[in-house]
C-alpha cells in the first residue's frame, strides 16, 4: 500500500534534474531550431512550421521512412517468432541452461560499431567467411558494396544475429515462471501441443512479449551505428534509414532547421507506434 | 469410477536407491474401493503429493504396481487412465470463455456438440456458476476460478478417480467452508472415487468416508475419522488429529503395569506387545479431568477456546494437557489430574500396545 | 527433448560464427587476410594484440571507454535508487506522468539528440570528458535503471521498513544497512543493464568526445576508414571488446533469466 507523500519529489529531484538536463534542454534546441533558418553566423530568421512542411513533402524523407517501416516490419517478422521457437525449444532445467543463456546473451555486449565491423570483415565476398562461403562454395553473386539486395539480406541477418537473443531470453524467463501444474492439467485434459502453446504457454508469455516487442520496435525503428558501420548507408542510398539519413543532415550538412523538424518528427513517429503497440498489446489487461 | 489398488508400491526421487531414506515412499499396499471419498492426510513432506502424482500417472513409481479395476495401468500416461485432477492453485486457461474451459476436455476427446453441451451445463448447474458461463475465465475470483477447475475434472462422466491436491490453499478462510461442503455434495451426486490431500486435518476429516494418515513415506493408519479420533494406532496419528493432539507421555511398564514416574496408571485393557525401547501414554485432553485425587500437576498456561479452555499442566518434566469446561484454575496452582482409563493407552515403539477391554455385561 | 536441443544448438553455433572470424582475423597478419580466404590462421601472429598494448592511442580508448561506463553506471544507480524507491512506496503528484515521462526517453532516436548534445555540452564546457558521455547516456540508462529498481522494490513488503523504523532506525539507516542488501540482485541487474547500454553506445560517445575522452569505439572507426585496411588490428581491437562484456555476463549469470523478467513478470 503506497502512503501519500509530497516529500518523495526529495528523492525524485536528482532523477529529474539529469533526466531533463538531458532532455528538455535538447529538446527545446532542437524545438527552436526547427522553426527558423539560419544563414550562418548566428544569424536566424523565424520560418514557423515551414521546415515540417518541406520535410513531410520532402522525397528523400519519405524514401528513409519507407526504408525505415520496411527494416523494422521484417525485424519484427523476424525475430519475434524465431526468439519464441528458441525459447520453447530450451529445456527448462538442467546444468546446460546458464551456459546456453551467457552465450546467447554475448551478441548483445558487443559495442555497436565492433558489431558493424564484425560483420563487415565476415561477408567481403573474397576473403570474408560468410562472404567466401556464399560466392565461391554455393556459387552465389554476393557482393553488398554492390548490390542492394545483398546489403539488405546483410543488414537484416545482422540484426537478427544481434538482437534474437533479446526475444530469446525475454521469451525463455517468461516460460519458466509458468507452473508445472499447467502442463500437468493440459496432459489430463488430453490437449494437444498446439492447444497447449495457443492456450498456456502464449497467455502466460504476453507481459514478456509486450516488452520485447516495443523494444525491439522501439531499437529497431532508432537503429545508427550498426547499419551505419556495415554499408554506410549504401550502395547509394539503399540502405539509408531514417537515423543515417537524420545524422547526415545534421552533423553532415548541419541543416540545423530541416534536422531538427526532421528530428521532432522521427520522435513523434516513434512515441506514437510505440504507443499503439503498448495499447493494442494490453488493450485485455483493462477489462 | 473404478476401485484403484496399489501394490508394493515404493518411490525414490533418486537415481539409485539404497537407504530406506532414499525412499519418498515407503512400501505401501492400498485398496480403495469405487465411489469411496477418500482423505491423505499428512504433515508436509511426508509423501502425500508423491502418492497423488504415482496415482494419477505424472510420476512412474520406482517400483510397484497400480491397478484399477484390476486392470494394470503403472505404465499408462494420464490421459490414458482418464483421471481428473485439481491443484492447489486454480488451473484454468485464461484466455477461453468459462463454457469453454469446461468444454475443453471433451472436445479433446471428439465429444459431440450437443453432448458438450448439455454436460457442461449440468456441471455449470452443480457448481453454481451457470452465470459466469460466458465470462472470460481469466476476470474471476480464486473460489471461482477452483470452482471451474473442479468442474474441468467433472465434466467426462468416464472418469476413474477425481484427486485434489490441497485445492483449497488458495481460497480465501471464510469461503473454504463454502468449498468444502460443495465438494462434498459434488461427490454425493457424481458418486466418483475422490481421493483428497491435504495437511488440514479438519478438511480431511469433514469430506472422507476413510482418511489414510502418512508420515515420511509410510502409511500410519487407515480408518474412518471417528476410528482415528477415537483409536489411534500410532502416536502421530494421536497428536496429529484432534486439537489440541493427543498427550503423548513418556512412561515406564514393569510386568505388565504402566507408570509414570512413580504413579500407577490404569491402562484400558491388558498390553498387546511383548517387549519395545519406548514406552508412552497416550490419552487426549478431553479425557483428562481436574479433580481433587490424582497425580500431581502444576498449571503453566490456560487458554480459552471459547466453548472449553484447555488447560496445559506439568508433570515434573512431561507436559499433560486438559480440557476444562467452565471455572479453570490459574496458573501455578497445583491441581490433580485424572486419566479416564478407557480413554488411556499404552504405545510401544510408537504402535498402539492396548486392547480395550471387552466389556463384561 | 534430445531432439529439441538441436535448435538451441543451431542457434548457438550461428551466434559463435562471426565472433569466431573476428577472433581468427586477429591473429592472422595483414597480408594473409587479404591475399585469400583461409579458415585458420596459417600465420598466426600476435602482432595486432602487441601495437593495442602498446600504443597509447589504443588501449587509452579501453581505458576511456572503461572510465565514462563505470562513472555512468554509479551515476545512473545511485540516482535511481532514491527515485525507485518514492515510486515504490509513495503516491505524490504528478507521479504517474513523472514515470511516465521517464520511460519515454528511452524510445528517442539517439540520432534525434547527436547536434543538440554536441552543441549543449559544448556550451557547458564538458565536451571531450568521461563525465559527458557518462551524463549523456544517462538519458536511457536512468530511466531503464529506475525501471527496474521499482520493479524490484516493490517485490519487498512495507512491513519491512515498518518494522526498521518501530526498531528505531533512521531512514538513511535503513535504507543503506537493510533495504539495498534486501534487492542487491535488482542492483545487480540495473547495474548490469547500464552496463550494457554504455558499452555499446558508439553514436553519441564518438560526438561527444574528441581527442581526450576517445573511447575505442572512435578509435576503430578512424582505422578502418584513414590507414587503409589494417584488418587485423581492427579484428584485434574488436576482440577485446568482448571481454568485459563476456566477464560482466558471467558475474551475473545467475540474474539474467530473473533480470529480463524485471522483477515483474
Amino acid at each position: 500500500m503506497k502512503t501519500e507523500n509530497q516529500k518523495a519529489w526529495f528523492f525524485v529531484l536528482p532523477v529529474l534534474l539529469l533526466v531533463a538536463f538531458n532532455a528538455l534542454l535538447p529538446i527545446m534546441t532542437v524545438v527552436n531550431y526547427s522553426m527558423q533558418e539560419t544563414f550562418g553566423n548566428n544569424l536566424f530568421f523565424w520560418e514557423g512550421l515551414g521546415w515540417f512542411e518541406k520535410i513531410l513533402r520532402s522525397e528523400r524523407f519519405h524514401a528513409a521512412l519507407g526504408r525505415q517501416f520496411l527494416f523494422t516490419g521484417l525485424i519484427l517478422i523476424i525475430e519475434i517468432p524465431l526468439g519464441i521457437a528458441i525459447a520453447l525449444s530450451m529445456p527448462r532445467k538442467g546444468f546446460w541452461v546458464p551456459v546456453c543463456l551467457i552465450l546467447m546473451a554475448l551478441p548483445m555486449l558487443i559495442p555497436w560499431n565492433v558489431v558493424g565491423a564484425m560483420w563487415n570483415i565476415f561477408t567481403l565476398p573474397d576473403i570474408g567467411l560468410l562472404g567466401y562461403f556464399v560466392n565461391h562454395v554455393l556459387g552465389i553473386n554476393y557482393d553488398m558494396t554492390q548490390d542492394p539486395f545483398a546489403a539488405w539480406v546483410t543488414i537484416i541477418t545482422m540484426d537478427v544475429w544481434h538482437w534474437t537473443s533479446l526475444v530469446v531470453l525475454l521469451s525463455y524467463a517468461g516460460l519458466v515462471s509458468i507452473p508445472d501444474a499447467y502442463y500437468q492439467a493440459a496432459k489430463i485434459d488430453g490437449a494437444s501441443n498446439w492447444s497447449v502453446f495457443r492456450f498456456i504457454q502464449i497467455p502466460k508469455m504476453k507481459n514478456v512479449l509486450t516488452i520485447a516487442i516495443l523494444l525491439r520496435f522501439m531499437d529497431s525503428f532508432n537503429i545508427y551505428t550498426e547499419p551505419f558501420v556495415l554499408t554506410g548507408g549504401g550502395p547509394g542510398n539503399s540502405t539509408t534509414l531514417l537515423s543515417i539519413d537524420l545524422v547526415k543532415i545534421a552533423l553532415g550538412q548541419f541543416d540545423l532547421g530541416p534536422a531538427a523538424a526532421m528530428s521532432l518528427i522521427y520522435f513523434a513517429i516513434t512515441l506514437l507506434v510505440s504507443w499503439l503497440f503498448y495499447t493494442l498489446m494490453t488493450k485485455d489487461d483493462l477489462n | 469410477m473404478a476401485k484403484i489398488t496399489l501394490s508394493k508400491l515404493r518411490h525414490s526421487y533418486y537415481p539409485n536407491p539404497k537407504l530406506a531414506d532414499d525412499y519418498a515412499l515407503q512400501e505401501i499396499d492400498l485398496d480403495w474401493e469405487d465411489g469411496g471419498a477418500y482423505a491423505l492426510l499428512g504433515p508436509s513432506g511426508c509423501g502425500k503429493s508423491t502418492l497423488l502424482n504415482i496415482i494419477s500417472g505424472l510420476l512412474v513409481p520406482t517400483e510397484g504396481k497400480i491397478l484399477f479395476d484390476g486392470k494394470e495401468v503403472t505404465s499408462l500416461t494420464p490421459n490414458q487412465r482418464n483421471i481428473a485432477q485439481v491443484f492447489q492453485f486454480p488451473v484454468i486457461y485464461d484466455t477461453m470463455t468459462v463454457y469453454n474451459n469446461l468444454a475443453f476436455p471433451l472436445r479433446n476427446r471428439g465429444v459431440d456438440e450437443a453432448k458438450i453441451d448439455e454436460r457442461v451445463r449440468e456441471i455449470a448447474e452443480m457448481l453454481e456458476v451457470t452465470d459466469l458461463l460466458n465470462i472470460r475465465a481469466a476476470g474471476l475470483s480464486p473460489d471461482n476460478k477452483q470452482k471451474i477447475s473442479m468442474g474441468r475434472g467433472l465434466v467426462r462422466d468416464d472418469v476413474n478417480v477425481v484427486m485434489f491436491d490441497e485445492p483449497l490453499t488458495v481460497i480465501d478462510p471464510h469461503l473454504k467452508w463454502k468449498l468444502r461442503s460443495k465438494l462434498k455434495e459434488l461427490h454425493q451426486r457424481v458418486k466418483a472415487t475422490m481421493i483428497y490431500v491435504t495437511h488440514d486435518q479438519t478438511e480431511a476429516l469433514t469430506f472422507a468416508d476413510q482418511v489414510v494418515v502418512m508420515e515420511l513415506g509410510q502409511v500410519v493408519q487407515i480408518g474412518t475419522p471417528v476410528e482415528l479420533f477415537e483409536r489411534p494406532k500410532h502416536t502421530f496419528v494421536g497428536h496429529f488429529i484432534g486439537s489440541p493432539g493427543m498427550n503423548i507421555l513418556n512412561c515406564t511398564v514393569s510386568e505388565g503395569v504402566a507408570f509414570l514416574g512413580q504413579e500407577k496408571i490404569d491402562l484400558e485393557g491388558p498390553i498387546t506387545k511383548e517387549s519395545g525401547t519406548k514406552f508412552e501414554i497416550g490419552i487426549r485432553p478431553e479425557f483428562v479431568t481436574l479433580g481433587k485425587t490424582g497425580i500431581e500437576a502444576t498449571v503453566k498456561k490456560v487458554s480459552d477456546i471459547g466453548r472449553h479452555s484447555v488447560v496445559e499442566t506439568s508433570v515434573g518434566e512431561l507436559k499433560v494437557a486438559a480440557v476444562v469446561e467452565g471455572e479453570t484454575p490459574s496458573i501455578d496452582d497445583v491441581v490433580h489430574l485424572n486419566f479416564k482409563q478407557d480413554q488411556t493407552r499404552l504405545y510401544i515403539d510408537g504402535w498402539l500396545a492396548t486392547a480395550a477391554r471387552e466389556i463384561k455385561l | 527433448m534430445q531432439k529439441r536441443s538441436i535448435v538451441p544448438i543451431l542457434y548457438i553455433l550461428f551466434l559463435l560464427l562471426p565472433i569466431y572470424w573476428l577472433v581468427a582475423m586477429s591473429f592472422k597478419t595483414t597480408n594473409e587476410i587479404l591475399s585469400g580466404f583461409s579458415l585458420f590462421p596459417q600465420t598466426f601472429t600476435l602482432d595486432a594484440y602487441k601495437t593495442i598494448f602498446t600504443d597509447p592511442t589504443w588501449y587509452w580508448g579501453y581505458i576511456n571507454s572503461i572510465i565514462y561506463v563505470s562513472l555512468n553506471m554509479v551515476i545512473s544507480i545511485a540516482v535511481a535508487l532514491p527515485a525507485a524507491y518514492a515510486f515504490s512506496r509513495y503516491r505524490f503528484l504528478g507521479d504517474k506522468t513523472l514515470f511516465f515521462w521517464l520511460l519515454t526517453n528511452r524510445m528517442a532516436p539517439a540520432a534525434v539528440f547527436a547536434l543538440p548534445f554536441f552543441q549543449l555540452y559544448s556550451a557547458v564546457g564538458i565536451f571531450d570528458t568521461h563525465l559527458a558521455v557518462a551524463l549523456a547516456h544517462c538519458l536511457f540508462n536512468i530511466p531503464l535503471a529506475v525501471w527496474i529498481l521499482e520493479g524490484f522494490m516493490s517485490g519487498v513488503p512495507k512491513e519491512l521498513d515498518e518494522t526498521a523504523y518501530a526498531d528505531g532506525y533512521s531512514f538513511p539507516k535503513f535504507f543503506f544497512t537493510i533495504f539495498i542488501p534486501t534487492i542487491k540482485a535488482g542492483v545487480g541487474v540495473a547495474a548490469f543493464f547500464c552496463f550494457m547500454f554504455s558499452w555499446v553506445e558508439l553514436l553519441l560517445a564518438k560526438t561527444l568526445t574528441a581527442v581526450a575522452a576517445k573511447p575505442i569505439a572512435a578509435t576503430m572507426t578512424k582505422t578502418a576508414s584513414s590507414a587503409g585496411y589494417e584488418l587485423g588490428l581492427l579484428a584485434a581491437a574488436g576482440t577485446l571488446t568482448i571481454i568485459p562484456g563476456a566477464i560482466v555476463i558471467y558475474f551475473v549469470r545467475n540474474y539474467i533469466a530473473k533480470g529480463f523478467a524485471m522483477g515483474r513478470v
